[in-house]
């Protein structure tokens, strides 16, 4: 199993009645209530607990990056990728990730991944994302070619790590006359790439016909086990066969000294999902041509209000669905070994804590995770059979059908 | 304005690969009739009243409504040409000074394109709350912000009559329309949003004989662009009408119908 560590990097210091009377946590929420004091203080108090994950037995920390919104202040997850590569020694960075279509340069991202897989010694696992709907106005990129603009950065990344420059580059959205970026990546053929979602077909789809692991993003188990249905079939008829290997999963979890502590601090998982604050506004979220056309009614109705986010459930649901497990650890193993047997994923973020969870709280939680549930997590799957792509030897794509390893390993 | 019915036909054009719809009515000079960003329901009392005096042409944009979309269509000068190309296919442009274009809101920035292409083709040019232009002081409203109700209900300086029209709350199929069209505009109108840097400039050359007409209420596109379109056209009059918003054919269609026929047709 890899077992990773990961918080949203929540800004939780902000006025919340402001929020509230404005309707919406996202792009238009005046950053005017945006605190640098407590910004200064949390990205710190973050740092503190990437290290302290690292110290108490995770093999990854997961970072992530999120645009005009409080319930992620991480705006570049290749600076905080950065830092750790120098704050931490073992961890991998795993990068889930880079939203593509947000970038006009992948060439400049393509520097940026193979500086930090350089940095940290081959620790790098670059994910890619097309980005939340919001974040393509807060970009002002256009959300009508977001896919066109993920595959086709895409492309140009892995080229530009894979294939000696210069070469040029003449893409329907993307044209570099010059493309020979100094710097390479340490890891060959080149880093992993894993990709995150949640509910759009399309992308598992792509990442199965990649033969890229997929990590699925706190989706409910039997949502879950239809991701690996669709992925697996896809694996089969791509010609590999699909397996834990592939299979990621994210994880809210907190764990605390007692049930209830635990209970009440996982409401905070509600936090960034309209409960307290509201995160989504249900136009901004969705921009046209952002959204899978299969969901055009779903989303055309959520926008005016017909129909509740075709992407939220109530924090009881969540519970019993597992989506979001809370407890002490002995309480939570049975729940995690539950989602490890019906979904078999190999891959494991722990989404720990949110919103207002306390920096003691946050983290006793991953001290707790890494001394307790971390040790029984590594032989539930090593009885089922869960191994990770690093300990499978699991080729880095269909393309590149080795696995990743440092230059200076394979002279 | 008389009650004769108007008989409509429809057919399928096809345009540089994908196939246009084109509404057509009426007998007399012909009159190309441009839709809004959000597309046009496919009979309105306004264009039966042209239709009594021209050939009116109304085509569904490449993309919106009834016309399919062409995946490599990247701007508002792109759907310029293709229409410089229906034009052609029908030999209406073989002589010049016959077809008239009207153009509104986003389809009166199309409409400015074609003028700009064609300086002496056309026999007069309509803009009614044309986009196109950068504002100086306001701005263009951002439908990306709005949802699809909010937006064409912020078009109206009466909200009875979109209620009238769309009912209060409009059909979901209609709302998935306006998203299919909104999509479209996005593919080629993102950025700069609705306006062209260069189109001020390049309007200078239109010898057209231009009407601007603005709803003085209009919430979408600020009057100050209906100013800005009469300074850059050298032969261009604005009129600026009160009680309508951005749809002025829809809240005012007799007064729009009438003040469009006496332009195109006096001498």
């Amino acid at each position: 199993m890899h077992l990773m560590y990961f918080t949203e990097q929540p800004m939780s210091a902000y006025p919340e009645a402001e929020g509230r009377d404005f309707g919406a946590t996202a792009l238009m929420l005046s950053n005017r209530f945006f605190d640098p004091v407590a910004g200064s203080r949390l990205y710190n108090e973050y740092l503190e607990h990437y290290r302290l994950a690292e110290a108490v037995g995770f093999d990854g920390i997961m970072l992530n990056e999120h645009h005009n919104a409080p319930f992620c202040m991480q705006a570049k997850c290749n600076i905080f990728a950065s830092i750790l590569a120098a704050a931490t020694t073992r961890v991998k960075l795993v990068l889930l990730g880079n939203p593509l279509p947000l970038a006009d340069n992948p060439v400049r991202l393509a520097e940026e991944l193979a500086m930090i897989d350089m940095v940290s010694r081959g620790r790098l696992v670059s994910g890619f994302v097309r980005g939340g709907g919001q974040e393509q106005l807060a970009a002002g990129v256009n959300p009508a070619y977001n896919r066109e603009r993920f595959e086709e950065a895409h492309e140009l990344i892995v080229k530009a790590w894979t294939e000696p420059g210069p070469f040029r580059w003449e893409g329907a959205h993307y044209q570099h006359r010059v493309v020979n970026p100094w710097a390479v990546p340490l890891q060959k053929p080149h880093p992993r790439v894993w990709i995150p979602g949640v509910l759009s077909k399309e992308t598992i789809v792509w990442a199965a016909k990649k033969r890229y692991p997929y990590i699925a993003l706190s989706t409910a188990i039997d949502a879950t086990k239809k991701i690996w249905e669709l992925y697996d079939s896809v694996a089969a008829a791509t010609g590999y066969a699909g397996g834990p290997e592939y299979r990621g999963y994210l994880q809210r979890c907190h764990v605390a000294e007692t049930e209830e502590k635990a209970l009440a601090n996982a409401q905070q998982f509600m936090w960034m999902q309209g409960e307290f604050t509201g995160l989504a506004h249900p136009v901004w979220s969705s921009p046209s041509g952002y959204f899978s056309p299969s969901y055009r009614t779903a989303f055309v109705e959520y926008a005016v209000g017909r129909r509740s986010n075709p992407r939220g459930a109530a924090f009881e649901d969540q519970l019993r669905d597992q989506q979001i497990v809370a407890g002490t650890p002995k309480t939570v193993i049975p729940k995690l070994r539950r989602l490890l047997e019906e979904t078999r994923p190999s891959i494991l973020g722990f989404w720990a804590s949110d919103g207002f969870v306390s920096n003691e709280d946050a983290k006793t939680c991953i001290r707790l995770l890494g001394e307790e549930v971390l040790p029984a997590l590594r032989d539930i799957g090593k009885e089922l059979g869960l191994w990770s792509p690093f300990e499978a030897n699991a080729p880095v794509s269909l393309r590149f059908p080795e696995p990743a390893r440092s230059a200076a390993a394979r002279v | 304005m008389t009650s004769t019915t108007i008989t409509w036909e429809s057919e399928t054009v096809p345009i540089a690969g994908a196939a246009l719809h084109v509404a057509r009515a009426g007998a007399g000079a012909p009159l190309l009739v441009l839709h809004h960003d959000v597309g046009s329901l496919e009979r309105l009392p306004f264009y039966d009243a042209l239709a009594r005096r021209f050939t009116v042409l109304v085509p569904s944009h490449p993309g919106y409504d009834k016309s399919e979309r062409p995946d490599w269509l990247r701007s508002v000068r792109d759907v310029a040409v293709l229409y410089q190309w229906l034009l052609a296919e029908r030999e209406l442009t073989r002589d010049p000074g016959r077809v008239s274009l009207l153009g509104l809101g986003f389809g009166g920035w199309i409409a400015a394109e074609m003028a700009t292409m064609a300086p002496r083709a056309f026999r007069r040019l309509v803009l009614v709350g044309a986009m196109g232009l950068k504002p100086e002081r306001g701005e263009i409203a951002d439908q990306a912000l709005l949802s699809y109700i909010d937006y064409v209900r912020r078009g109206f300086a009466d909200p009875r009559v979109f209620d009238r029209i769309f009912g209060a709350e409009p059909q979901t199929s209609v709302l998935e329309q306006w998203d299919l069209n909104r999509e479209m505009t996005f593919r080629i109108a993102w950025k700069p949003y609705m306006y062209n840097p260069t189109l001020g400039r390049l309007l200078g050359s239109v010898a057209t004989p231009a009407l601007v007409v603005w709803g003085r209420e209009d919430r979408i596109v600020p009057l100050e662009c209906g100013e800005g379109y009469q300074k850059a056209l050298a032969h261009a009059r604005l009129e600026v009408l009160d009680g309508a918003g951005h749809f002025v054919e829809l809240e005012k269609p007799d007064e729009l119908a009438q003040l469009v026929t006496r332009f195109v047709t006096e001498a």
